[in-house]
């Protein structure tokens, strides 16, 4: 039985195989040879979404969308590609989900004013504190 | 027995409502919070037991034990799961209001009577919310033969005390929301109601801090490779009580022994409950997409927030009605242990409001149908500044005289730090100098901190030094060698991804690692494939031993998750 069901398994096995890793996307499992170039590109993974899972970076997730996604960026960091031109691509295919940080503009701006703006209505509230020391 | 524990815990609900009912019975109020937290434990150790022997007749014990389970994790299943962890915080809860019945004894008895009041107001909304939507006790007929287990992943002796120690930490600010409440609704905010609420912030702040540790500590060696810290909706969850607490009990110290900060200790307390609140609201709703998306229940999240809401925006209303009563406490000038104080105050609550609207607002551009991710590179960013700056404030704000000093003054003890910290930086700079300016500063001010946590030490007698002295030195310098050990794990970790055979070796980062074997492991309720691994560098060797579990009864994989 087990000799007729293998082969059968392994077609089965092949949509996932071609997502995850396997020749379409080569680089899901495998760094990079130029080290700095690796170094550039799981800085980027980290910052990106796995588009299927709860929360994880394409660098954390084990799942095979994650994992072709992986292989897409390091194979556009090999090619010479800047990392913001591969977050603008990676927002483009699958919406503003996929990237961690959050664009500083439109209403995201808000975001990235916020530690000022907190700093601020902090002082002002602590304004009336300081004084002339009574006795 | 399960019955027993759940008539227990109903009896203990009734007694909350008395409690609750008004000041005319200001007398009944000690004796019902004794009461009310004896039957409380009663009802607790019920489930303890219930577990501990495995009464599949509990739908509770048949969804989250098995027979075949270490008695540890047996156990640690009273709490593992959503009900049995309610029934431990309203344990908890009524088991401080007895204490402070018990206990308390300095400050004036009204305000007392106030605070337990609104301590048992606190527990009848958590008593409804176990006996209506989490009703721990509930019975399964008929009783299944063996249990469904526990997910494998939390069968780990890390996360047996994380949520428990979590919840004595929220349990903690309760007490200190209620003793604020208390004090507004008496207008008595001064240093005793100060010295009344410090220990319990305290304990709060011990307890959340342990939490929060071991659940990074869990991740670290669990979850992730070597990953401690996702800035995950549930992660920040825990860390904005932590953030409000560690305000607190600074501003709490200056109102207990300078009569300065009233309000703003006030508010401070209130925020840090709300905290604790809005975290478990948070966690248990599943409203925001998380890795920990273990105990989810909308409508146990619509109860949760209506709680929140109530409490909450009734004591913030209180608030803004009697604050107008309470006087300002003393002032002072900037450059004073209080102006320290109150910076630690005002950078602490920004981060606190930068971590939780970045929580929430994912959630906000849904309601406007944006999809959007709020993550790690957007939390580092904006935290990490506001970080630093509150590492420099703790270098020099401990040596600051109260009400007022001279900047000439302290400048002197500040050559040691500042030569540590220059030096530190360089040493950093020649190991990396990729590592980037944030990791460099942290180095830099980690060990300036390093140094300055022990000035306050200078010039005291060591065997005379009061202990709580000794309490802010071993803090501040653990949170110098806690930032040394975040900057170097940003700026210097190396990671090398290499299929193995048995007999390859690897190298990263100046350490050979090598494949010496690969074999199975049996455990008490799971089978494991183990790798060892021979790791050397420098002629100093040392070995790894990562393991693929398979858990047994019932049938669970756990190595990393699947997603």
């Amino acid at each position: 039985m087990k000799r007729i069901f293998a082969p059968l398994l392994l077609l089965a096995a092949t949509p996932v195989m071609a997502q995850g890793s396997g020749p379409d996307a080569p680089y899901a499992h495998r760094q990079l040879e130029d080290s700095a170039q690796e170094t550039e590109a799981s800085a980027l993974m980290e910052t990106l979404r796995c588009i299927q899972c709860q929360g994880q970076s394409i660098a954390d997730s084990d799942a095979p969308i994650a994992g072709a996604m992986r292989s897409e960026v390091r194979q556009r960091i090999k090619a010479g590609q800047k990392p913001e031109q591969i977050r603008g691509w990676m927002i483009r295919r699958y919406g503003e989900y996929v990237s961690f940080e959050p664009e500083a503009s439109g209403a995201g701006l808000i975001l990235w004013l916020l530690p000022i703006l907190l700093l601020l209505a902090g002082l002002l509230m602590a304004r009336g504190l300081f004084g002339k020391e009574k006795p | 027995m399960a019955g027993c524990g759940h008539g227990i815990a109903a009896i203990g609900r009734r007694v909350a409502a008395l409690a609750g009912k008004g000041t005319e019975l200001s007398v009944v109020v000690t004796p019902a919070a004794i009461a009310q937290g004896a039957l409380c434990l009663i009802s607790f150790a019920a489930l303890v037991y219930l577990f501990a022997v495995t009464d599949l007749s509990v739908l509770l014990v048949a969804n989250n034990s098995h027979i075949d389970k270490p008695l540890i994790f047996k156990l640690a299943g009273t709490w593992g799961n959503h009900e049995g962890s309610m029934l431990l915080w309203v344990t908890v809860l009524t088991f401080s209001g007895a204490a402070i019945a018990l206990l308390e004894k300095r400050l004036d008895r009204r305000t007392i009577a106030a605070t337990l009041m609104v301590q048992a107001l606190l527990a009848l909304g958590f008593f409804a919310f176990l006996l209506f939507s989490s009703n721990p006790f509930e019975r399964l007929v008929p009783a299944p033969q063996s249990g469904a287990g526990l997910n494998p992943l939390l069968q780990d002796i890390g996360l047996a005390f994380h949520p428990p120690t979590l919840y004595f930490g929220y349990v903690g600010l309760s007490v200190a929301f209620s003793f604020a409440v208390g004090a507004l609704l008496t207008g008595k905010v001064g240093p005793a109601f100060a010295r009344a609420m410090r220990p319990w912030v305290l304990l709060a702040w011990i307890f959340l801090t342990i939490g929060i540790t071991a659940g990074s500590y869990w991740a670290y060696y669990e979850l992730g490779w070597g990953g401690w810290w996702f800035w995950d909706p549930v992660e920040n969850a825990s860390l904005l009580p932590w953030l409000a607490a560690t305000a607190l009990l600074h501003s709490v110290s200056v109102l207990a022994t300078r009569d300065a900060l009233r309000a703003w200790t006030v508010m401070l307390a209130l925020v840090a409950f709300a905290m604790s609140m809005a975290g478990t609201f948070l966690v248990r709703s599943g409203i925001l997409t998380s890795v920990h998306a273990f105990a989810v229940d909308p409508q146990r999240g619509a109860f949760i927030l209506a709680l929140l809401l109530f409490y909450v925006g009734g004591a913030f209303t209180l608030f803004a009605l009697r604050i107008g009563t309470v006087a300002q406490g003393k002032t002072f000038r900037l450059l004073s242990r209080e102006g320290a104080i109150v910076g630690n105050n005002i950078l602490l609550s920004t981060i606190l409001g930068i971590v939780l609207i970045g929580t929430l607002y994912p959630l906000l551009a849904e309601m406007f149908g944006d999809k959007v991710s709020v993550g790690p590179p957007y939390f580092n960013k904006a935290t990490v500044p506001i970080a630093l700056l509150l590492m420099l404030l703790l270098v020099f704000g401990p040596m600051l005289r109260w009400r007022r000093d001279e900047a000439g003054r302290v400048s002197r003890y500040m050559i040691a730090p500042v030569v540590a910290g220059l030096v530190a930086m360089l040493i950093a700079y020649l190991v990396g100098s990729a590592a980037g300016l944030f990791v460099l500063l942290s180095i830099g001010l980690a060990a300036a901190l390093a140094v300055a946590s022990f000035l306050p030490l200078f010039g005291r007698r060591l065997s005379r030094t009061p202990l709580t002295i000794w309490g802010m030195v071993i803090a501040h310098f653990g949170l110098a060698v806690t930032v040394l050990g975040m900057a170097s794990e940003a700026g210097y970790s190396s990671e090398r991804l290499a299929a193995m055979a048995t007999g390859d070796s690897e190298t990263v980062a100046g350490w050979t690692v090598k494949l010496k074997e690969v074999g199975p492991v049996v455990g008490d309720n799971w089978v494991a494939m183990e790798g060892l691994f021979e790791v050397s560098r420098n002629g100093k060797t040392d070995e790894m031993k990562p393991q693929s579990r398979t858990f047994f009864s019932p049938e669970q994989q756990r190595r990393r998750p699947p997603c």
